[in-house]
């Protein structure tokens, strides 16, 4: 018998002959969890309130008549729980062939397939052969609207996804239409899904392949797919996300669970704005003019050509910078305008409506459509240009000294920019009719072909990390700037990302007192400012 | 010998006036003693209420049994919510038709019996949850209670005692599963007919998230009774455990089907044989279910027993609400399991797995057997799916769902064989 703890609020239960302590209130389902035992599910999701449904967690308590599910029943203290003692698994496994009935078991072409929850657990704690013999009931699919498909067949009537639009959404456009074995999720209107910022969710609480995401539907299989943890670069909020890729491609993205940010959720002008990850017009050659033409070169002659010209002395420097770069590279930049004698650095962001999800009020679709505008604040770069993200450049379009144009492609600026500079650097991703002017033109990776930080609304600076590689010779911009630092000062260029960030300092105090290595799973707000809750959205 | 068939052995306290429609209206209803007991009661004071009625021994009638007084006692005193109490009038066991009697007759004595309930637990505010194909009864009773609303009994200051009581009637749609306490409670509030999970008790969150009590419609009727005359006069019918008389609602192969009271622990091959009048000339019987098409079956040979809730527990089966269906031996067991099953298959309100699809796989599994299909794994089959659908589900619809088929398949397997064999020489020959 575990010793009573009344007075600290905690209650103390052995699970599966594991002792564990936890508050007092706690779920058996996420005690279990807190020692590494994982009671399989369909109904409970974290995120959602527990119905009990399912059936899936019914774990057995020594003394009590009836198994009990664990997604609801609290943990008392002393409770003898078994999560895997003959009986709850012979109930598991009665549940999981009731499943299965009318289930298709169409894997082989099912989404879901691979990361599919029925048949993990099927494969764990299923029959091996089912019983049913009579002709399966046919509920057909539905088209849901916006990005989501429904199977009805494949479904297993958890009802995730009609209380994360009741309860996290709060825009009740699905429900359970009939009852018993013909029961079906439906829209109550005809629009459906459509216009909802948050049904991309929906696919993803879908524990089987019931909800699917047309724009993923038959792109890959799960398991070909390779997962980098990442930071949604579409708005400042600042996402947790998978960036999963097949063949060097992004096929989709998906939230990562951090409750500091963006709970499980992220939203669909996110999710789906990943098409430019993929873009194959890139430079993949650093490029220097010569007589006139841009012409490839190697990597060390573009450095060397561009140290030399740049020289020791001080200059008049202007830069332009994307909000879509890492604080490393806005850094690295900023570091060579000051050695350079300072300058003057701007940067352009597309903004919207911002937008709210009810459920987990933290989270909103920011009015930045870029991940790093506050990044580039915090390293001294003004913001210029309108809402749309175009304007602003006309004093720098003939700026007759050094002009570093990064990242950001301006394709708005007349075909003269730049024209009249001494040296006009760019680095990025693409050309359009004013970098074509650039003297010296540096291939740059993308946010999703490095690793590196960004730093969200409320200055909390998150790490990533690359999911696709970049293509020909392209570079992360703080190399880039690292080495073109080395070149014209006694500072050594940065090896490692580790180096880029340590040398942020420079630039700011208050990165001083962070690494790469300790920022937190979570991220980590910059030390002097408010946290999430205080901190004003922008 | 008036209303349908009335025996001489019967003990007619609820349904003492059944057939008499002048019963029905306020000036009839008052020329039979009625509202007395709520005189009575707005003296009497909450307390002394629950205390007679705990006295009494009084079980709930909807099935389970459960004793009225005390759970009113787990009503709090005062919350400082409005706390509710229902009246279950979504009368929807297959076999059980009391509840509808009781209003059809005797509409006040309903309202008479929620006024003093609703006095007992501090409530002002009472709901009659009334079945959806109801739409007599609802009729019935929307003009009793419209009666009673001007005689003062219903309302502001009921009888000038300063206390305040409504009572609003509600049409049900006419689910199976509405007749399970949340699962009224939430179709009540307009939500999808859905039992929710235990705990919260009703008496901590019920209706509207409120304290709730829920009682059944007979329940309600023996109140003003039991308060009339005391909780030991209730206690000279029946046994010790279940005291008071109930009324049966017998149909199927009986020359006599129909409402009788009778006390607790009456013989139940008598009731059937004497009372019921028995099968019909020249057959014998082949199977009773006691009380409503969710308990198990009883062969012949195990109906020597008292019609109370204990015996009936001893005897594998449960008293439930009363509702006695009678088979003969022309009747075909399979079929008619097949019949509930189907019931059960289109009432399951698909929240639970094992429910949701235990009743259809079961449903399938029972026509192949019937249309000769069928193999004796398939019994195995049965009672195994019937296992796993047994207590392992948020309420008691699928423990419902199930008995009857284990009980069948127990005590009738050979019913079961005969049309499996059938089937295998059939085909056989083909």
């Amino acid at each position: 018998m575990a010793p009573h703890n009344a007075q600290n609020d905690t209650v103390t239960c052995t699970i599966d002959g594991l002792e564990v302590t936890v508050p007092a209130g706690t779920r058996l389902i996420e005690a279990a969890a807190r020692v590494g035992i994982e009671v399989p599910h369909y109904c409970y999701h974290p995120g959602l309130s527990a119905p009990a449904q399912c059936r899936m967690c019914l774990v057995e308590m020594e003394g009590a008549p009836k198994l009990l599910p664990a997604c609801t029943a609290q943990a008392g203290d002393g409770n003898v729980i078994h999560t895997h003692s003959e009986k709850s698994l012979k109930a598991r496994e009665g549940v999981l062939e009731f499943l299965l009935l009318n289930h298709p078991l169409d894997c082989p072409v099912c989404d879901q397939s691979g990361e599919c929850g029925l048949q993990d657990y099927v494969a764990e704690e299923g029959r091996k052969m089912g019983r049913f013999v009579e002709p399966k009931r046919i509920l057909g699919r539905d088209d849901f609207g916006g990005d989501v498909l429904y199977y009805g067949d494949r479904c297993i009537m958890c009802t995730r996804c009609v209380r994360f639009m009741r309860e996290v959404a709060q825009d009740e456009r699905l429900t359970v239409v009939q009852r018993g074995h013909r029961a079906v999720i439906d829209t109550f209107f005809d629009e459906g899904l459509e216009g909802s910022l948050w049904a991309g969710n929906v696919v993803d609480v879908c524990p089987v392949g019931s909800l699917v995401s047309k724009d993923f539907l038959h792109k890959a299989r799960a398991w070909d797919l390779d997962r980098s943890p990442s930071v949604c670069p579409n708005c400042s909020q600042g996402c947790n996300i998978s960036i999963q890729t097949f063949n060097n491609q992004v096929t989709r993205l998906k939230p990562r669970p951090n409750m500091e940010v963006n709970s499980h959720w992220m939203c669909d002008y996110g999710r789906h704005n990943y098409q430019w990850m993929n873009r194959g017009n890139r430079i993949e050659a650093p490029m220097v003019r010569r007589d006139g033409k841009l012409v490839a070169v190697s990597w060390s002659e573009a450095m060397r050509t561009l140290a030399d010209t740049l020289g020791k002395g001080s200059h008049a420097v202007r830069a332009v910078v994307s909000p879509f770069l890492s604080n490393e590279d806005m850094g690295a930049l900023r570091r060579v305008m000051e050695t350079m004698g300072g300058g003057d650095g701007v940067y352009r962001v597309e903004t919207g409506e911002e937008a709210e999800l009810p459920g987990f009020p933290t989270l909103k679709l920011r009015r930045d459509r870029a991940a790093n505008g506050v990044g580039a604040e915090l390293f001294g770069y003004r913001r210029a240009g309108g809402d749309d993200g175009t304007g602003g450049l006309d004093d720098l379009a003939g700026h007759d000294d050094v002009l570093f144009v990064a990242g950001d492609e301006i394709q708005d600026a007349p075909t003269t920019f730049g024209e009249k500079a001494a040296v006009f650097v760019y680095l990025g991703h693409a050309l359009s009719d004013a970098t074509r002017n650039a003297d010296v033109v540096l291939p740059a990776t993308s946010f999703a072909e490095m690793e590196g930080t960004f730093t969200n609304y409320e200055r909390r600076i998150q790490r990533f990390l690359p999911a696709l590689q970049g293509p020909g010779m392209s570079r992360p911009i703080w190399q880039i700037l690292g080495v073109l630092l080395a070149g014209i000062s006694e500072k050594a260029a940065p090896a490692t990302i580790d180096d880029a960030f340590d040398a942020l300092a420079e630039v700011r105090d208050d990165f001083g007192a962070l690494s790469f290595r300790t920022i937190a799973p979570r991220g980590t707000v910059l030390p002097g400012f408010p946290a999430l809750s205080e901190a004003a959205g922008r | 010998m008036a209303y349908p068939f009335v025996h001489p052995d019967e003990t007619r306290v609820l349904s003492k006036h059944f057939g008499e429609p002048e019963a029905r209206t306020l000036a009839g209803w008052e020329a039979r003693g009625g509202y007395q007991a709520l005189r009575k009661a707005v003296e009497m004071g909450p307390a002394e209420i629950v205390s007679e009625v705990k006295d009494s021994g009084l079980r709930g009638r909807g099935g389970a049994g459960f004793p009225t007084g005390v759970k009113w006692s787990f009503m709090p005193q005062a919350s400082g919510k409005p706390h509710y109490l229902l009246c279950n009038a979504d009368e929807s066991e297959p076999g059980t038709f009391k509840d509808r009697e009781l209003i059809r007759w005797t509409p006040h004595q309903l309202i008479e019996g929620c006024l003093i309930g609703a006095r007992a637990i501090n409530v002002q505010h009472v709901y009659i949850y009334n079945r959806g194909e109801f739409f007599e009864t609802t009729q019935i009773l929307a003009r009793a209670i419209e009666e009673a609303y001007e005689a003062g009994y219903i309302g502001k200051d009921i009888l000038g005692s300063g206390v305040d009581i409504d009572i609003t009637l509600h049409m049900g749609a006419g689910a199976y599963i509405c007749g399970e306490e949340t699962g009224l409670m939430n179709s009540l509030e307009g939500r999808r007919g859905e039992p929710r999970l235990k705990p919260p008790f009703p008496a901590a969150v019920g209706a509207f998230g409120r304290p709730t009590t829920i009682n059944n419609v007979e329940t309600l009727c023996a109140v003003p009774h039991i308060v009339t005359h005391g909780g030991e006069w209730y206690r000279q019918w029946g046994t010790e455990k279940s005291p008071g008389t109930k009324l049966f609602c017998v149909s199927g192969h009986v020359r006599k089907p129909g409402n009788y009271e009778v006390p607790l622990g009456f013989n139940f091959r008598e009731f059937i044989y004497e009372m019921c009048g028995g099968p019909p000339e020249g057959r014998a019987l082949k199977a009773v279910i006691p009380g409503g098409s969710s308990v198990p079956i009883l062969r012949p040979e195990e109906i020597d027993i008292g019609m109370d809730y204990e015996a009936m527990a001893a005897a594998g089966t449960m008293l439930g609400c009363g509702s006695v269906i009678v088979m003969d031996e022309t009747t075909d067991i399979v079929k008619q399991v097949r019949r509930m099953s189907d019931f059960y298959t289109h009432e399951s309100c698909g929240q639970c797995t094992p429910c949701r699809e235990g009743t259809a796989w079961a449903s399938r599994i029972l026509k192949r057997i019937e249309d000769g299909w069928g193999s004796e794994e398939d019994l195995d089959t049965l009672l195994e799916l019937s296992e796993n659908m047994a207590g392992k589900t948020i309420c008691t619809f699928s423990d419902a769902a199930a008995a009857p088929i284990v009980s069948s398949v127990q005590k009738f397997r050979d019913d079961y064989l005969a049309l499996i064999r059938r089937g295998e020489n059939l085909a056989a020959s083909a």
